[in-house]
């Protein structure tokens, strides 16, 4: 959806509004509260651990296992969606298996790794690629089996190798929807990572947002939940700027519901 | 011919099947040659004595009956007040203007980090849970119910205006039937979102739940156990998709139809 100036504008006005009045609601009312702060405090407390570093290096941590589970996790996903779109009998041997691990939620894994690995990048790494493995499976199988079938059929008429076929039709041919499933697994693996150091891990900012709950600074904690909202939009901002540069009109298709 | 059709299909199935038993087999045939501790890796023979053992002796089932009604309470909640928002946001210009955008910039925020914020509301109570679990479940079938309802042919909403139809009217007999498929896919992707929240919560607060069985298992270390718990929540979510799905083409049946 693409907004012009006119509707940017009045979709500022909400927000805009809703700050307001809970800064003055709060400041006036002088609440004193462990889960609510007035805005402005809670830009004082991001702009105060931006600077002192801590944030900083939270989101490195974060990052850092966020990103290399999910080259890894999508890396795999990649391989075995090309595997089951290219070759229908492996899609046949392999679909009960898949359909029995896939419901595992990723969560469930998380104790398995701690006891495998105890905390750190690690196990953390390990959870967010299991997470990230499925959408690039699922949507890469479905983007080859998408291709055009008369381009098959070209790749058959020139006598390609079936390297030649993958390099020079599949890829490029499926490339714009794999690209859609990275970057929804570049969402998913935020959001694990972020829940993972929530849940168990003492490491990153869902450990930093936990930490200030536990210090009773409700401002902080909201500073830091801001600041992995805005971590999220920035980096799905990136990859839909990137896909629609990449790809034009091609990238248009629909976002798995 | 057709026949032959679904001999082949269950063939191929079969194969799938054995497919699956073969790796099972080769994950005991690892464990049994010490390949890997069996401290981080039961066998499937343990992880199986230890679901049969804890359904029949320990309190599994109980662990079991918390999950899936924190996950329940959660996602009704969350059906109600998605698809009553949805439709109000969806049905006026004036909330698709300025309030949809306000929703669209809060989706990207990673649900669990609320959870802290819920602690600090509520304490570690299952409120704090359900409450989670809404939360989290709320956004997907909200923003479906909103994209339904903007969705809906314009054709309908005018033929609507002919007969003099009231607003709640529009909504019942129009809008919520056409956004119907939206508001079910939404549906279906909060139930994965429930599921991994309870798990959270339990993780984190201690819930009478599986989260909470699979975290006594590994600080302690018994593998088997927590294996059996892993078990457990994959046939959970396999169950749930399977009964979503069901109620998805029994509902839609008549859009099928009219194609």
């Amino acid at each position: 959806m693409t907004l012009t100036g006119r509707q940017k504008l009045q979709a500022m006005i909400l927000p805009i509004v809703l700050l307001a009045a809970a800064e003055i609601g709060l400041r006036l009312g002088d609440v004193k509260s462990d889960s609510v702060a007035p805005p402005s405090s809670v830009v004082n407390a991001l702009l105060e651990a931006l600077f002192d570093g801590s944030m900083l290096l939270a989101t490195r941590d974060t990052l850092i296992s966020a990103l290399a589970g999910l080259f890894a996790g999508a890396a795999i996903g990649l391989l075995f969606g090309l595997l089951l779109g290219l070759v229908e009998l492996a899609n046949q041997l392999l679909e009960v298996t898949i359909e029995t691990i896939r419901p595992i939620p990723s969560i469930a894994l998380l104790p398995v790794a701690l006891i495998a690995f105890g905390f750190g990048y690690r196990m953390e790494f390990m959870v967010v690629a299991y997470s990230c493995i499925w959408s690039l499976l699922i949507m890469t199988r479905a983007a080859i089996r998408g291709i055009e079938p008369r381009l098959l059929e070209v790749s058959r008429v020139l006598c390609l190798t079936p390297m030649q076929q993958i390099v020079k039709i599949v890829v490029p041919a499926s490339l714009p929807r794999i690209f859609v499933a990275f970057r929804l697994a570049v969402a998913v693996s935020l959001i694990v990572s972020v829940t993972v150091e929530i849940a168990l891990n003492p490491m990153g900012l869902g450990y930093g947002i936990m930490q200030s709950q536990q210090a009773l600074r409700p401002d902080l904690m909201l500073a830091y939940l801001v600041w992995i909202g805005l971590l999220g939009f920035t980096l799905n901002g990136l990859l839909l700027a990137a896909q629609k540069h990449l790809f034009g009109p091609a990238a248009i298709v629909e976002d798995i519901r | 011919m057709k026949k032959r059709n679904r001999i082949d299909i269950l063939l191929r199935r079969g194969a799938s099947f054995l497919v699956l038993v073969g790796l099972i087999a080769a994950w005991q045939l690892i464990v049994d040659m010490r390949l890997v501790s069996e401290v981080f890796l039961p066998g499937p023979d343990r992880a199986w004595a230890a679901l049969r053992r804890g359904l029949s002796e320990g309190n599994l089932s109980a662990k079991i009956a918390g999950t899936l009604q924190h996950m329940a309470f959660g996602w009704l909640l969350a059906s109600l007040v998605g698809i009553a928002l949805g439709s109000v946001i969806g049905s006026s210009r004036f909330a698709r203007i300025f309030v949809a955008p306000t929703l669209e910039l809060l989706r990207p925020l990673p649900v669990s980090a609320i959870i802290p914020v819920a602690i600090a509301a509520f304490g570690l109570t299952t409120q704090m849970g359900i409450s989670v679990i809404a939360f989290g479940a709320l956004w997907p079938m909200l923003l479906a119910t909103i994209h339904g309802f903007s969705a809906v042919e314009p054709r309908l909403y005018e033929v609507a205006r002919v007969f003099g139809l009231s607003r709640m009217a529009v909504i019942f007999k129009i809008a919520l039937p056409s956004a119907l498929a939206d508001i079910l896919a939404g549906m279906r992707l909060s139930l994965t979102t429930s599921l991994v929240l309870s798990v959270v919560c339990e993780i984190l607060a201690g819930l009478d739940g599986l989260g909470h069985w699979l975290l006594l298992s590994a600080r302690s270390f018994r593998s088997a156990d927590l294996f059996a718990g892993v078990i457990l929540l994959g046939a959970i979510g396999y169950a749930s998709a399977m009964g979503m799905a069901f109620a998805e083409r029994r509902l839609l049946i008549w859009r099928d139809a009219a194609r």
